[in-house]
């Protein structure tokens, strides 16, 4: 299982506590994991990625293992700690401040 | 027993206010989805338990929520558990997927290139008049999208980016479609404003669209004052008995039009500015009308840190400010153009939220106020819906 931790408000939206687990068919990468959260939670889907250019938004950023994703394809495999569930796969709002 | 319930959304969430029909106590609820920005909630006229909702953020985007029970639960439209699956066997989960029709096209850009359509929020949203399922909505790139299912997908209305699109250019707070009038005797009827474009109008359901902006003078922010597009209009009002009289607040200017938009004249009359956001018209009064005066376009607060809703019985120019409970020193708050709204009580109760997180209310059409609330977040909009 895919661990996946959300920003707390698309957990709000999602209406789930916590870490969300996944089943995410291999090889484990970042258009998979996404897609098997959307799939799984469908209220989500626009809110990380455009709907239509499958795009990150611009304010989001994928972390795994002290590690900015972000920027990755999005069929490069993912990190093993991420695939055996060690680690999870953070889903993040960009920072904020004023 | 009649009620009262005030929809409000602010930029961190929304709240509901309830009143019985005396509107002298009042029940706060909220805040509804926390953190993010509620631009508006409208309930449908057909069906007062069904409201919709737009929720937006600069980090995830475009949300539509929808109640079907007066406000105590929401969902984004088509992601209930029984709603999940389609046809295919995927999940639906398109209440936010906007898309612009066809081909994206172009409208100009602050440095007169031209730039393609990107959608960003939805700014209003207008439940049809006879349909709870069916609801339009104002977005930002300005476009018209329709649902004919309760939200849960939408297709832009065709047509309207057609009318000299690639000449509307976004001012500063974005080039939005932020006012849709419906007309309750010309149901193929449709009014919408878009701001630094101007006011548009379709007679056959969206299908084809004019600019209507002929009397607008904008002398200080256009080349040709007279432009037929790219005028800055505000927000516009109308009253369900006369829908061919129209009321405009300008950027700057008070305007009405008695034919349906085809012409303008101005009624600013004796306000102490003409600069604003928001007008809207008394219930039972159709030449009863009331605006916000802001001082000016670079100073969002009232003039002399007074707050002053104006009304005018007389149909515009004779205008008289309101003062009674609001404040007279010291207010330097602003009313968003979706932050004014009345219910349809005898006395007609007015209703106007601020940046300053206030929420003032008046049973008696104005001539005295209270505030409901004091301290929310800021206001983005206000409607009002009376109940049974």
């Amino acid at each position: 299982m895919i661990r996946v931790v959300l920003p707390a408000h698309l957990r709000t939206l999602a209406r789930v506590e916590g870490e969300v687990r996944l089943l995410v068919e291999e090889p484990v990468t970042l258009r998979g994991i996404l897609n098997a959260l959307e799939g799984q939670y469908p209220m989500l889907r626009g809110t990380i990625r455009d709907h239509v250019t499958q795009k990150r938004r611009p304010f989001i950023r994928f972390f795994a293992c002290e590690q900015d994703l972000s920027n990755e394809q999005p069929d490069v495999p993912l990190p093993e700690a991420v695939l055996t569930g060690a680690e999870p796969f953070l889903i993040v709002g960009a920072m904020a401040g004023g | 027993m009649s009620g009262i319930r005030v929809l409000v959304g602010t930029r961190k969430g929304a709240f509901i206010l309830t009143s019985d029909g005396t509107r002298r106590q009042w029940e706060v609820n909220g805040p509804l989805f926390g953190g993010w920005e509620l631009f508006h909630l409208k309930g449908s006229p057909v069906d007062p338990n069904r409201i919709y909702a737009s929720q937006t953020s600069s980090w995830f985007g475009q949300v539509i929520q929808r109640s079907d029970d007066g406000g105590k639960t929401w969902n984004p439209p088509g992601t209930k558990p029984e709603d999940l699956m389609g046809p295919d066997g995927m999940p639906k989960g398109e209440s936010n997927m906007f898309l612009y029709k066809g081909s994206v096209g172009t409208h100009k850009w602050y440095d007169g290139s031209q730039r393609p359509w990107e959608f960003k929020r939805i700014w209003h949203l207008e439940p049809s008049l006879t349909d709870p399922d069916t609801v339009y909505a104002g977005a930002e790139d300005a476009a018209l999208f329709k649902s004919v299912n309760g939200g849960v997908t939408w297709e832009e209305v065709p047509g309207l980016r057609g009318a000299k699109g690639d000449l509307w250019q976004p001012g500063a707070g974005g080039m939005c479609l932020h006012t849709i009038v419906l007309d309750p005797s010309h149901p193929d009827r449709i009014v919408v404003a878009i701001s630094a474009a101007g006011t548009f109008r379709s007679d056959d359901a969206g299908v084809t669209w004019r600019p209507i902006n002929r009397g607008l003078k904008s002398p200080y922010e256009l080349p040709d004052p007279d432009a037929e597009v790219g005028h800055c209009v505000h927000r516009i009002a109308n009253h369900p008995s006369r829908p061919d009289t129209l009321y405009m607040q300008k950027h700057w200017d008070v305007l009405r039009s008695d034919d349906a938009g085809e012409s303008w004249h101005e009624i600013s009359g004796n306000l102490p500015s003409d600069f604003g956001f928001p007008i809207v018209v008394h219930a039972h009064e159709p030449e009863t009308v009331y605006v916000v005066p802001i001082k000016s376009d670079s100073e969002h607060y009232p003039p002399e840190g007074k707050l002053r809703v104006y009304r005018s019985r007389t149909g515009g120019n004779e205008w008289e400010g309101l003062t009674k409970g609001l404040p007279q020193e010291h207010c330097y708050v602003n009313i968003l153009r979706d932050a004014m709204a009345v219910d349809s009580l005898d006395p007609c109760g007015v209703y106007v939220g601020t940046t300053g997180g206030q929420v003032y209310a008046s049973a008696d059409s104005g001539d005295s106020w209270t505030p409901i609330v004091r301290d929310l977040p800021p206001v983005l909009s206000v409607e009002v819906q009376t109940l049974a």
